[in-house]
Formats: C-alpha cells, sequence, structure tokens
C-alpha cells in the first residue's frame, strides 16, 4: 500500500476516476541496530485522518453527511430514492454509493436527478474515508445540502470505519430478525438513528418492532427510532424532518 | 472481515515509522486489540502473515495484547467486567454501563533492526 496517499494496489474502483502512479514517492529506508520503537498508535490511525478531512469539509460547507448502514436487502438504496423524490425542490442532495461491485445503485439514484458517485470496493466489506474522500472529488456538493453516503451492505465492518459523517442511520428491516441489535451491538452503538424499514410487512410475519427497539436502547440508549416503509410512505415525513433538521443545524 | 484492512492500516504505520525512525527490518509487532472491538483475532493473526510479506515487514511476528471489557457503572459507581458491550453491571444489575477498556485497537511497539 502507498504510504503517501493510501492507495492500495487493491481493486477499489471509484467512477470517472483513473488509476493514478505512484511516482516520485521515496521509501528510503536507513540501515539501524536492533532495538524497539515505540507507536502507541491507533490501526484506524490513518483512516481517521482521512475522516477527519472529509468532515472538515462537510463543515466547511454546511453539509450534513450521513452514513447508511445496514444488512444486504434492508431497502436501503429504495428508501434512498424515495427520500431524494420526497425532498426534491427543499434539499438539495448528493450521494456516494458503496457496493463491492457493479454501479447499480448508483445509476437508480442518478435516475432521480441526484448526483451520485459510485465506489465499488472489489473484495472490500466496508468504505474508508480515502475512499470517500476521493468520491467527492467527483461529486457537485452544494453548500447547506445533504450527503447520503450508502455503505456496503454489511452490519459489521462498517461499525469501525469513521467515514467523517455527522452520524451513522442503521436500517433494520422487519424481514430480519428483531435480535440483530444484540447480534451486531457494534453497528448500533455506533449509529444515530435506527430506521425499521418495511413496516408495510408486519401484518405477515411475527417481526415484534417494540422488541427490536429494546434490543436496540439496550445497546445504546440513546438511539433514535423512526419506524417507516419506503412502499407506503408510512413514517416517511418524521425521516425528513429529522433530515431537515440535521441539516439546518449543520448550516448553523 | 475488516481484519485485513486493519493489518493493511497496522503495515502502514509501520511503513511510516520505518521512515521516521529509519529501520529497515521490523522483527516483532506488539498491538493492543480490545476484547471488545469487534476484531475477530484469529483472522487478524491470519491477515497479519498476509499483509506483512515483502519489504521492511516481511517475516514480521505478532504479538497481541487482548485486554478484557471494563466497565463504570453509574448506578453503582463500581468497575464491572464487560464481555459484550451491553452487559449489565455485575455487581447491581443496571444496564448500560460506561465502558473503559476493551475497545482498543492500537500498534504499541516494535522490534526493529
Amino acid at each position: 500500500m502507498c504510504t503517501t496517499c493510501g492507495c492500495g494496489q487493491g481493486e477499489t474502483k471509484i467512477e470517472g476516476q483513473e488509476q493514478h502512479d505512484h511516482d516520485g514517492h521515496d521509501h528510503g529506508y536507513r540501515p539501524a541496530h536492533g532495538r524497539t520503537v515505540k507507536l502507541e498508535q491507533d490501526i484506524l490511525a490513518k483512516n481517521n485522518a482521512y475522516a477527519t478531512q472529509n468532515r472538515e469539509r462537510f463543515a466547511a460547507q454546511g453539509i450534513l453527511a450521513l452514513n447508511l448502514v445496514s444488512s444486504p436487502g434492508s431497502g436501503k438504496t429504495t428508501l434512498l430514492v424515495k427520500t431524494i423524490e420526497a425532498l426534491q425542490g427543499r434539499q438539495k442532495l448528493a450521494v456516494v454509493e458503496g457496493d463491492q461491485q457493479t454501479s447499480h445503485d448508483a445509476e437508480r439514484i442518478r435516475a432521480t436527478g441526484a448526483p451520485a458517485v459510485q465506489i465499488n470496493t472489489g473484495k472490500g466489506c466496508h468504505l474508508d474515508a480515502h475512499m470517500v474522500g476521493h468520491a467527492l472529488e467527483k461529486l457537485p456538493l452544494e453548500k447547506g445540502g445533504v450527503l447520503m453516503i450508502e455503505n456496503v451492505g454489511n452490519l459489521v465492518c462498517p461499525a469501525a470505519f469513521d467515514l467523517g459523517e455527522a452520524g451513522k442511520v442503521v436500517i433494520l428491516s422487519v424481514t430480519e430478525g428483531e435480535d440483530k441489535p444484540l447480534k451486531y451491538p457494534d453497528m448500533f452503538r455506533a449509529a444515530r438513528l435506527m430506521l425499521v424499514n418495511k413496516c408495510d410487512l408486519l401484518p405477515y410475519l411475527q417481526f415484534d418492532v417494540d422488541k427490536a427497539i429494546a434490543y436496540a436502547r439496550r445497546v445504546n440508549p440513546l438511539i433514535e427510532v423512526i419506524r417507516v416503509s419506503a412502499t407506503t410512505g408510512e413514517g416517511m415525513a418524521d425521516w425528513l424532518a429529522w433530515i431537515e433538521k440535521g441539516a439546518a443545524a449543520v448550516r448553523g | 472481515m475488516h481484519e485485513m484492512s486493519l493489518v493493511a492500516g497496522v503495515r502502514e504505520l509501520i511503513e511510516d515509522a520505518a521512515v521516521r525512525e529509519g529501520f529497515s527490518r521490523v522483527k516483532q509487532v506488539r498491538v493492543e486489540i480490545g476484547q471488545l472491538s469487534g476484531v475477530e483475532r484469529e483472522a487478524f493473526e491470519f491477515c497479519f502473515d498476509l499483509a506483512m510479506r515483502g519489504g521492511v515487514t516481511d517475516g514480521a511476528q505478532l504479538e497481541v495484547i487482548a485486554t478484557p471489557g471494563r466497565g463504570h457503572c453509574p448506578a453503582c459507581g463500581r468497575e464491572t467486567a464487560l464481555t459484550v458491550v451491553y452487559d449489565p453491571c455485575e455487581h447491581c444489575g443496571a444496564a448500560p454501563v460506561a465502558i473503559i477498556r476493551g475497545t482498543e485497537m492500537r500498534v504499541i511497539d516494535l522490534e526493529v533492526e
């Protein structure tokens, strides 16, 4: 991995970005004797430094950045499409899409008219702050707007990687197990808001919403919860109000 | 499986330190991985061997210090053991408790030459 800009020789691809070469980096090690070197450094220090850069950029432009995380199949992209449609004319919105492969999701977002950049992580199971920083170079961000970062569908790894967002929004759909907050506590602990999605399907399922919320609060007593259905529009007004309140707070 | 990304991060820290401190080979890497950090130790060790191949880190040995989870109970004021982040206080049963240790993911030091 390149230690100057952090780019790996891995498989991450960002739409519209050419591979850049690493000529001119110097890795000249000098010989020395056997000894102990104290580091005392966080393993995520590099990621966190990139996250800080992203966060400063969002703050300077008054942008509310949200990191959307969930299992695969929770309905994140559909919810995002409906959210963008509902906020059209009210709120400037741009999207960073993370998936291992394909640009299907970014295409779905662009079909709404909102700008979107796809990041393909290859074998990577999460977005990191460095990838997002590069994606931002390709994305027209409006001052005072909202940036939605749809992370790779995965309830484990994205919990550890700060992207510079104002908050993580975890989406739990009612077709999943209601005990997911206990099974994947790190993610629910890291999230500010839980959206319980696909609530229109509740009459056909055994899913106990109150239990799911109680589990989430056991892990994270401060987590906010909104019940939504991207299909019927239930709860969407509350979700949109939550976004707009957050965006107004960031604009100051 | 973010362990591969984490060990790649370890390698980056080491390569930066090699330039800064002027060493050409790392014999041992000591890391602290808290038991509440969400890191799978076996996966981390497996990825470590792969990620250190070649360059200054080639052949480096790994020593993992697994820090147990500890919390401070706001209800009874005592310290308590945590095996998961939402464990109740072992003394009074209150939950949740404030985590004070166990989420660390740090490179402590390197034995180099």
